[in-house]
């Protein structure tokens, strides 16, 4: 199968680790991966403020340039929502309903490709370590991923997975909100901190780098040993 | 233009345009029939057997901190009643008129304050109990369902400090979808004033969310039924 | 930034600094997710019950007209006096016109948000009546002279300590910390108070069309002893809480009590059709019903939003909400706090001074997925941010996505751009926390994730 992975904006500069590790799962399965190289961002941070213009003006070309792919993975799943859940609304109406209707039938979360498209769970990874998973609200929510990334930790080699009271609360990000309301997302952040230190875990694992840079930013800043990975980055470690 | 008619106008020029149906953003199956008919399967279950629903309503009964005695006779009724007389000491009762009410009510040997007749509110809020009868006992939720024909009134059931019912074991109905069978045939076009479902004795949480029973209703819940 | 939203931030700036309030209500909210997730596991199929009570609610919403039509007659025939009110002024003078009528002395209430919707108590007590709130949650935060902090739980917020000391203060009592106690200290002023009342008014959670009654669910059995001392009855309710048919409630009085409070059901539903009966010895002589509009035809406009009117008050989503637990009900500084406040307070006092509310969200969804009747909740924070955004566009944040825009569609432009990130990051260090840092309003609680010396699509680009 020849894959198009989108790995979104903050990914790309701030997390390439996590895109990289996504290139070579899926290239170690057999794959062909193509990264387009024109595109940098969904549009979330426009639509989630309520200036969907702008966003359409962003969004447009990622739906031209996803046309003709076989199989689309987000990087992201707050991303994958954006193109999967809301490209439709957002293009509602417009000439691109149709295109953003068809591109989300062939969308997906990172691990939910891995696990509910291709079948797999055993990447052959090892990652010794005591993990505790964080779900973001997107992935969770907006596109139902629960199981497939705790199949594929069950078959990482001595990783060790506790779930934490909060696994699925929010941890506070929330896109522009972690900046207009910074106080909530830090308590919120907290919360989601205080819960996973309670698990003794050595690492937060979530398939969303927004959330991990949020908590990672809290958990530096109050210098705490806890550290944050991204589910591709952990299923990469051989 | 009434202030009815200018709300109505406005609803129906709202409608005008039509809404998505429910649960469009969800997986679950819409239902073509009206939806409540099916809420026997969806409800928590009741058991199929007479004595599966009865064990049910005890079950209920003793979570919710209501007092069921299950009795073999109207002679067993009259001997708990007298046994509650004593233990709450009661002084004064108030009831009404009815066939289980009439027939052990008086067996107490205490002033008896009816109100199916013209009363004093002064003189219920003296009474220790309110003995009432009731049109239902619901197992799914060990609710008695009571109303303002068939229980005395609106305040008996609810003022004094402990209510207690006599019932028979044939007014035992499974479930909700049940009771509201019950009221439809029974009244249906001529409902009394109340229609009550009292699930437990009075309780509140609203003080650190600590349990306190006898928040403003009855304090005690007794069930006789034979 | 409009005044509501200065306050609005101010009091989460401070609520969120609270640790103990923060635990306090963590601790409540706590125990009733146990108790309410054993009730929903209780249901043999609690996802199809809420699509029925959803498509339910929007037979109701979406027929609106016709069941107004036979919910008010139905309760005229059989002696009831209805009143609609297109606003909260009108309600307040209805009910004004009623208990003026009646040379009213006293006046007792059973729990309404919609009365607390358009401030009926101050209303009654400015003309100089004496109004006493019997729910005991209502009772305390009326003592208090403050909003009730949540739509279920009014004092949630409060120790027992804080409600003693209150008592000690208001009525005289003998302090003690033990909450039995100091619930019989307020059955006993209330008791008084439910005898001498002339008029008992209250909410309701549904009006039964079929019938032409009103239901009440409740706990304590102070709106049953409203509904039957008092020699007048007045209920208001908005125009949306009506319901198609009687058995309706056989699915929505448990469905309102699991997702509320976490019970099976509460401890009384009480259905009310008329005054007393010819034949009935008590209950009120006159029994007035009040329909309230006030913008609710406006939201059933909004097609996109109308499920919003669905809504039967349980409070779930309030009790789900991360920022709701965070920030406390009051913060929000209106009748409906937590998510359903957030979506319907722009209808109800305007969107451009109230956004504030949907902005405050990280849309978690979390609020959706607890609805009972499935109003899509968080999808209703957003279509509100647009709306506000499409009104009142703030100049510089648009400006900031166009360019964003323009950057993030060019390679040359984004590949500077994360260029020019990587070389500055240096700079942001020496001003990070003071008032020159772009990135501060991050930077005051969290450190800044570093920006890759190589970005992804460098390496994309430079692989062999």
């Amino acid at each position: 199968m020849t894959v198009t992975l989108f790995i979104p904006c903050f990914v790309d500069a701030l997390f390439p680790r996590a895109g990289i590790s996504m290139v070579q799962i899926l290239e170690r399965l057999g794959h062909q991966v193509v990264c387009p190289e024109e595109i940098a961002c969904c549009g979330q941070p426009p639509f989630n403020s309520g200036y969907w213009d702008e966003s359409r003006a962003i969004a447009a070309p990622v739906l031209e340039k996803l046309k003709d792919a076989e199989a689309v993975v987000i990087g992201s799943g707050s991303c994958g929502a954006m193109v999967k859940k809301f490209y439709p609304e957002l293009f509602a109406n417009t000439p691109q309903a149709e295109l953003a209707k068809q591109i989300s039938d062939r969308t997906w979360e990172f691990s939910d490709f891995l696990v509910s498209k291709l079948g797999v769970t055993d990447l052959g990874a090892h990652f010794p370590a005591k993990v505790t998973f964080h779900d973001g609200c997107h992935g969770l929510r907006e596109l139902g991923v629960k199981k497939p990334p705790r199949a594929l930790l069950a078959r990482v080699r001595d990783l060790q997975l506790v779930e934490m009271a909060e696994a699925e609360t929010c941890c506070g990000f929330g896109g522009t909100f972690a900046a207009k309301f910074p106080m909530i997302s830090t308590a919120m952040g907290d919360v989601k901190c205080a819960s996973a230190i309670e698990t003794g875990a050595d690492y937060i694992v979530s398939n969303d780098s927004s959330c991990l840079m949020h908590l990672q930013g809290l958990l530096s800043r109050q210098g705490k040993p806890m550290k944050t990975i991204h589910l591709a980055e952990v299923l990469a470690q051989q | 233009m009434t202030e009815r008619e200018n709300i109505l106008a406005r609803v129906r020029e709202a409608l005008k345009v039509p809404a998505p149906l429910p649960g469009s953003h969800d997986d679950v199956q819409s239902h073509s029939t009206p939806p409540v008919a099916g809420a026997r399967q969806w409800l928590p279950k009741v058991g199929d057997s007479f004595e599966d629903q009865l064990a049910l309503f005890a079950k209920n009964a003793l979570g919710l901190k209501a007092d069921f005695q299950l009795l073999n006779s109207a002679e067993e009724m009259r001997q708990a009643l007298i046994r509650l007389r004593d233990s709450g000491s009661w002084k004064r009762a108030a009831c009404h008129s009815g066939p289980l009410t009439d027939a052990i009510c008086p067996m107490l040997d205490r002033p008896l304050l009816r109100t199916d007749r013209p009363y004093d509110v002064h003189a219920l809020e003296a009474c220790d109990v309110g003995i009432s009868e009731c049109d239902a006992l619901v197992a799914q939720t060990g609710s008695v369902l009571v109303t303002s024909r068939g229980a005395g009134g609106r305040a008996l059931s609810v003022l004094p400090p402990h209510h207690v019912v006599l019932a028979r074991r044939e007014q035992l109905v499974p479930d909700l979808p049940a009771a509201f069978e019950l009221l439809k045939k029974k009244y249906a076009g001529d409902y009394p004033s109340m229609i009550s479902f009292i699930t437990g004795p009075s309780r509140t949480g609203d003080i650190e969310r600590i349990l306190v029973l006898g928040a403003h209703g009855p304090k005690q819940l007794t069930v006789l039924c034979f | 930034m409009t005044t509501f939203a200065t306050q609005f931030k101010e009091s989460a700036q401070r609520m969120t600094r609270d640790l103990r309030h923060r635990e306090i209500i963590r601790t409540a909210l706590h125990n009733y997710e146990i108790v309410r997730d054993q009730r929903k596991t209780a249901f043999q199929d609690w996802p199809t019950a809420r699509q029925a009570a959803a498509e339910t609610k929007w037979e109701a919403i979406n027929h609106l007209d016709q069941h107004l039509v036979a919910f008010a007659d139905k309760l005229a025939a059989r002696g009831t006096k209805v009143h609609w009110a297109s606003t909260g002024a009108q309600a307040r003078d209805i009910i004004l016109g009623i208990v003026r009528d009646k040379q009213a002395r006293s006046i007792v209430k059973s729990k309404a948000m919609t009365a607390e919707e358009i401030h009926l108590n101050e209303a009654l007590e400015h003309a100089g009546f004496d109004v006493v709130e019997s729910d005991l949650g209502e009772f305390i935060v009326q003592l208090r002279r403050e909003p009730p902090y949540h739509i279920v739980f009014p004092a949630m917020h409060l120790t027992r300590g804080e409600i003693s000391e209150l008592f000690q203060r208001e009525l005289a009592s003998a302090p003690t910390d033990n909450p039995e106690e100091l619930t019989m200290i307020a059955r006993r002023v209330l008791r008084k108070k439910y005898i001498t009342a002339d008029i008992g008014i209250t909410g309701a959670n549904f009006g039964i069309a079929e019938t032409g009654m009103i239901s009440i669910t409740e706990n304590e059995g102070n709106a049953r002893l409203t509904a039957a001392l008092p020699k007048t009855m007045i209920t208001l309710l908005g125009i949306e809480k009506i319901l198609p048919r009687i058995e309706d409630l056989a699915m929505f009085l448990p469905m309102l009590a699991v997702a509320g409070t976490g019970q099976s059901l509460t401890c009384y539903n009480t259905l009310y059709g008329g005054p007393r009966q010819p034949a009935e010895t008590d209950g009120p002589e006159e029994f007035h019903v009040v329909l309230l509009d006030n913008h609710r035809t406006e939201l059933l406009a909004d097609a996109e939003q109308r499920d919003a009117l669905h809504c039967i008050r349980c409070g779930a989503c309030l009790n789900v909400c991360p920022i709701f637990r965070n920030v406390g009900g009051h913060t929000y500084n209106t009748t409906y706090s937590g998510p359903i406040g957030s979506v319907i307070t722009p209808h109800l006092r305007g969107l451009q001074d109230w956004k504030h509310l949907s902005a405050a969200s990280s849309l978690c969804g979390a609020c959706t997925e607890a609805c009972p009747v499935k109003i899509d909740l968080h999808h209703h924070l957003l279509q509100n941010r647009r709306n506000a955004a499409v009104g009142k566009p703030a100049f510089f944040e648009r400006l900031a996505y166009r360019i964003f825009g323009t950057v993030a569609n060019d390679p040359t432009f984004w590949s500077l751009a994360k260029k020019l990130a990587w070389l500055t990051q240096p700079l942001q260090k020496l001003v990070q926390g003071s008032a020159l840092d772009p990135a501060r309003a991050w930077t005051q609680t969290r450190d800044l994730a570093p920006v890759a010396r190589e970005s992804f699509k460098d390496w994309w680009r430079n692989r062999p």
